[in-house]
């Protein structure tokens, strides 16, 4: 027990073993989605609870943790999060991603390489790809099963016949190992790229839906695509206006009324981190520098 | 202007700050206590008890008190404070049969053994504002002398049952353990113990559209109001070293049997089929509902199609809980402008592709 | 209430010092040793579990053991220690068992006679602890997800055909059952996607 009254890390023991027994099973079966019982959260389901699940199940005293939403350190849902493991965990929390041992996110992966040993956690509010094509969980279940994702597929390909482009920006489908079908979480594609063969250990929490999945290290992961019509990332004409990165994915920030914007890192402790190397962009002695609060010298 | 989030900690401090100070209101006016909460807005708490899925009515009512009114996020925080308790154990089934009865009536039979008993309803009250509540009432009148009723009465189905005219409600093969919709998540098929888990817990508006919905032809199952009853009823528990069952405390309940028409089949002769509906505390419309749900959602066992939005078990089971369902809905204000960045990205780039061959065409032209 | 091959009367051995934080520590040796089939991971804890369980064993049942993980037990020894400190129901038949305990692969049952789990519930099959000899520098190549390539370790101790079982057991995926193979403190994973040749 903590001093809250509750227990280290919120969750009871007979909890966290349930979930460690999930989260050893998922990791044997890369993206495949096993079935928890998911409890109810001191936060909203939608808001992180399985994240939150899986956080609390492998944090221990030692660890250094990171939370992130839209790739920020300083989302107010970022902000709850950590404070909610400072509090009943009494862990040590960093914004440094190379300093972090888990990282708990919403829809990014940090800019940063991660390392072995590390760990990220994401929040996954639908875990099941092909949700939006088959609402029934018992149909989806028997094609996962049958590794019958043809579907997909042609979903994917009337976008192109309609469109001229695959339409899916975020949560963008990926096989996993060549075999199971899985949701990256809603990240932007630009992200995809970072889940194959990454050295980290990435596991995956929906409290809601009530299923954890895992990326076990250095596992296949690909984006699906057509030969005609392959994957590929967002990219911007211009680079980071505060820190010059030609590297990140870019936020879009409205100035004025009058149309005035510029894009910025996502990863603001990416940003951060390069403007205190030195890195400077188009913007970097501008005031909106300021009222972002990114750059060195603000509060 | 743009204001980039930051400083989040502040915000949230400030934000519970203004909270508590919403909460309690004028501060010249007296603050409300649990126990009048309990006292005096005891649907409010049952309610919260049912779908909080814990029996505890002070508990509820500070839930009440701290989510002002708000009785969907009493529930959730009752449900967060659930999730740690630990476990001791199960009890038997609940015999509702021996229910100390303060409220009992039947739709199908105008007489029967104990009568009907209107307890304390809101059925037949007019509805017009009482002003003298405005005031402080005072204590109420005494209740005019009544025949006490005897310890318990026997259920109105159990009548149908007797001469064979309604299906007899007995445990599946090997009686198995239901699951634990608390701690084991919902699967399909889920059998009908499972769904009654969901319901009990699901949200009484949800439920109500749903069962009215079969009322309107969305799947109609002809109910009747077999019996309605409301009382307490005790808990007991067999502990491994006795060997036999001790009670250890009552609850209240209130309990629908929904008597419905089937026409039989070649396997079964013509029956009557059944609606249950369970829920802690005087929940009458919620238990009614409950009913209507269930049997319209045993349609594959009873050879019926499941066409209607309330027969469709996954379709009703996912979208219950209102504790999963306020929160997904609310999320959407969470921040989302990564993937919204996406999808402009994707927009612009799809407008710029399809302005181009326009252009080309008005140069040619 | 007495069964044979233990004494009642004979006090049992503790389990975890620290129950909550050792549990998390043994749970990241074992969800590393997952991740990184192939790679020796050392528990980090003095737990003295009784004979004949090693010290890895009895960490990582009392990690993972509970009322709800019916468990099968090779040799009956240990079963008081492990039905006290955890809870986990004993089952008799290896296909009824959520977790297993080998203490001496050369009688052992053949993998396929656990759950294998169901092409809808992949999840729901048998996780092994096998005892072996020891780990050696070479011997077997070991590839699959968590490897970055190959990666090489030999196991002593383990019946001739085993490796065969094994190449039966990764062919079905996902069904499959997964593998902790322990030597004293440490403890190497082997899931059902890890695919392993002879050096």
């Amino acid at each position: 027990m903590s001093a809250t009254g509750y227990n280290f890390a919120y969750l009871d023991p007979q909890t966290k073993r349930m979930l460690r027994r999930a989260l050893l099973k998922a990791v044997a079966i890369p993206g495949y989605q096993v079935p928890f019982g998911s409890r109810e959260m001191p936060l909203p389901y939608g808001w992180g609870t399985g994240g939150i699940q899986v956080t609390a199940a492998v944090l221990g005293r030692d660890d250094v943790l990171k939370v992130i939403d839209q790739g920020s350190d300083d989302t107010v849902n970022a902000v709850n999060i950590r404070r909610f493991f400072a509090r009943t965990a009494d862990v040590a929390t960093t914004d440094r991603t190379a300093e972090a041992t888990v990282i708990q996110t919403r829809h990014r992966i940090p800019e940063a390489p991660l390392a072995e040993g590390q760990i990220m956690v994401y929040q996954v509010p639908q875990p099941e790809p092909m949700r939006r094509l088959e609402p029934r969980e018992a149909v989806t279940r028997t094609l996962h099963a049958l590794a019958d994702y043809g579907f997909m597929h042609v979903k994917l390909y009337e976008d192109i016949a309609r469109y001229g482009h695959i339409a899916t920006t975020y949560d963008y489908p990926v096989m996993v190992n060549g075999r199971y079908l899985m949701s990256p979480s809603p990240i932007p594609k630009f992200d995809n790229p970072k889940l194959n063969r990454s050295p980290a250990l990435q596991l995956f929490g929906a409290g809601r839906e009530k299923r954890v999945y895992a990326v076990p290290p250095y596992t296949r992961v690909e984006s699906l695509d057509f030969d005609d019509h392959p994957f590929s990332v967002q990219r911007w004409d211009a680079p980071c206006a505060l820190c010059g990165a030609d590297d990140s994915f870019l936020d879009e920030v409205v100035l004025d009324d009058a149309g005035g914007r510029m894009f910025v890192c996502s990863d603001s402790e990416y940003c951060t981190s390069r403007q205190h190397a030195g890195h400077t962009g188009p913007a970097s002695n501008n005031m909106a520098s300021a009222r972002l609060g990114r750059g060195p010298a603000s509060s | 202007m743009y204001v980039a989030v930051k400083g989040g900690e502040t915000a949230i401090l400030n934000a519970s700050a203004l909270l508590a100070q919403a909460r309690r209101g004028d501060p010249a006016v007296a603050e409300i206590d649990t126990a009048q909460i309990a006292g005096q807005l005891r649907l409010g708490v049952a309610r919260v008890m049912a779908e909080g899925s814990l029996y505890d009515e002070e508990l509820a009512a500070l839930a009440l008190k701290q989510a002002a009114g708000d009785q969907v996020e009493a529930i959730f925080l009752l449900r967060a404070y659930r999730t740690t308790l630990p476990r001791f154990g199960y009890t038997v089934p609940l015999d509702t049969a021996r229910m100390a009865v303060r409220r009992r009536i039947s739709a199908t039979f105008k007489e029967l053994p104990g009568g009907q008993v209107l307890g304390p309803t809101y059925d037949y009250t007019q509805r017009l504002l009482d002003f003298s509540l405005l005031a402080e009432g005072g204590a109420p009148d005494a209740v005019p002398g009544v025949e006490p009723l005897p310890d318990t009465l026997p259920r109105g189905t159990d009548l149908l049952g007797e001469e064979g005219l309604i299906e007899p409600e007995l445990p599946l093969p090997g009686d198995p353990a239901p699951t634990d919709l608390s701690r084991e998540p919902l699967g399909f098929p889920a059998d009908r113990a499972t769904r009654l888990q969901n319901l009990a817990r699901g949200d009484e508006g949800f439920l109500l559209a749903m069962g009215y919905s079969t009322q309107r032809g969305y799947s109609h199952t002809h109910p009747f109001a077999g019996e309605i009853r409301m009382g307490e009823v005790a808990l007991e528990v067999v502990p491994e070293e006795l060997g036999f069952a001790i009670g250890i405390g009552g609850i209240t309940v209130t309990e629908c049997q929904m008597v419905n028409q089937f026409a039989g089949s070649a396997s079964t002769p013509p029956q009557f089929t059944r609606g249950y509906g369970l829920a802690f505390g005087e929940a009458e419309r919620k238990t009614m509902a409950m009913a209507l749900v269930d049997r319209a959602l045993r349609c594959a066992e009873l050879g019926e199609d499941a066409a209607s939005p309330a027969q469709q078990a996954e379709f009703v089971l996912s979208h219950s809980d209102n504790v999963e369902a306020g929160g997904f809905v609310q999320h959407l204000k969470l921040p989302h402008y990564v993937d919204f960045q996406s999808e402009l990205e994707l927009v612009r780039r799809m407008r710029a592709e399809a302005a181009q061959p326009q252009a080309a065409e008005e140069q040619t032209a | 209430m007495t069964a044979p091959g233990f004494c009642v009367n004979a006090p049992l051995l503790p389990g975890f010092a620290q129950p909550e934080d050792d549990a998390q520590r043994v749970f990241r040796v074992l969800l590393d040793a997952l991740s990184h089939p192939g790679r020796i991971h050392t528990v980090p804890l003095a737990l003295e579990a009784p004979a004949p369980l090693a010290t890895a064993t009895g960490a990582a049942a009392l990690t993972l053991c509970d009322y709800e993980t019916p468990l099968w037990l090779q040799s009956p020894d240990a079963a008081p220690w492990l039905r006290f400190h955890t809870g986990c129901p004993l089952v008799e038949r290896p296909a009824q068992a959520r977790f297993a305990l080998i203490d001496d692969p050369a009688t052992m049952p053949a993998l396929a006679d656990f759950p294998q789990g169901e092409p809808e519930y992949p999840d729901r099959s048998a996780t092994l602890l096998i005892q072996v000899a020891d780990f050696t520098d070479d011997g077997l190549v070991w590839s699959g997800p968590g490897i970055d390539g190959e990666t090489t370790l030999g196991v002593a101790g383990l019946p001739a055909g085993f490796w065969r079982d094994w190449q039966r057991n990764t062919g079905h995926f996902p069904l499959g059952i997964d593998l902790l193979l322990v030597a004293g403190d440490r403890i190497v994973g082997l899931p059902r996607t890890t695919t392993i040749r002879e050096a």
